[in-house]
């Protein structure tokens, strides 16, 4: 089931870089776009939590978000950005509040949905 | 009006493009990706996946307890991030399923942010507001450093 989700969800990460380059935005937008649907997605699971089959969180909690899901290439991003002049480093700290501030609001948010389930 | 301007004239055209050719950015996808690319990300995706599943399983933590495992991870990929790219992006010769496969699909998917971000919000949920924002920034600091330390690993194997 990990093994699964994790290569869906690491498939799904490349493909959602691949459309955001393609359309000439920086591949920050794609980390940042990633991580927020990836918690906004397992803060609804863990929300909803033992009403679902246990399996339902393995593939798609554990394996499918987790992969979905980076903070490698978040972290090594944000390194690149500061390391690029004032602008950069600007960016790079745009890039770590807005992915730590949306990422965890998200995941309230999803884990509040699926409580009301 | 020079003719010759408005029309192309014939096979000496494409020898003499109007723009010069980027050379593509590391990491970055030029045109549609290839099914062995795809394959790969996918492979080192499961890969990546059942490491972090397995320090998970080791290393358990109650909802109010501190996430060390997801810490390990996230601290170790990211020092291997900083190390690998460093190392591919100086290695002309690197082969091209190298970068997908190690870090698009392991790193990609040993590392995670959603575990994260629930974790803090369960911390916070748990009453535990100081360990929560230590969890928080504490992974943050940790991962920026450990990106640094893993380029500066690579710096001193290549020289």
């Amino acid at each position: 089931m990990v093994l699964l989700g994790g290569a869906v969800g690491a498939v799904a990460r490349f493909g959602v870089n691949w459309l955001v380059v393609r359309g000439s935005r920086p591949s920050p937008w794609a980390t940042f776009t990633v991580n927020v649907v990836g918690s906004l997605l397992l803060g609804l699971l863990a929300g909803v939590g033992t009403a679902l089959p246990g399996w339902v969180g393995t593939l798609v909690g554990t394996g499918f978000c987790g992969a979905l899901t980076t903070y490698s290439t978040f972290g090594y991003e944000t390194v690149r950005l500061a390391g690029t002049g004032p602008v950069g480093r600007g960016w790079a700290l745009l890039n770590i509040v807005a992915t730590l501030a949306v990422g965890l609001g998200v995941a309230a948010l999803g884990w509040q949905l699926g409580r009301s389930f | 009006m020079n003719p010759s301007r408005a029309r192309p004239t014939g096979p000496s055209e494409p020898d003499t493009p109007d723009e010069p050719v980027a050379p593509p950015r590391p990491g970055a996808p030029v045109g549609r990706p290839r099914w062995d690319v795809i394959a790969v990300v996918a492979l080192g995706g499961a890969l990546g996946s059942a490491g972090r599943y397995g320090l998970l399983v080791l290393w358990p933590h109650a909802s109010d307890g501190f996430p060390w495992a997801t810490l390990g991870t996230n601290l170790s990929g990211c020092a291997l991030i900083g190390l690998l790219m460093r190392l591919i992006t100086t290695h002309p010769a690197a082969h091209r399923l190298v970068q997908p496969f190690f870090v698009t699909g392991m790193l990609g998917g040993f590392t995670t942010f959603s575990t994260y971000a629930v974790e803090t919000r369960s911390l916070l949920a748990a009453d535990r507001p100081g360990l929560a924002l230590g969890y928080l920034l504490g992974t943050l600091a940790g991962a920026l450093a450990a990106v640094r330390l893993g380029i500066w690993a690579a710096e001193r194997i290549r020289s």
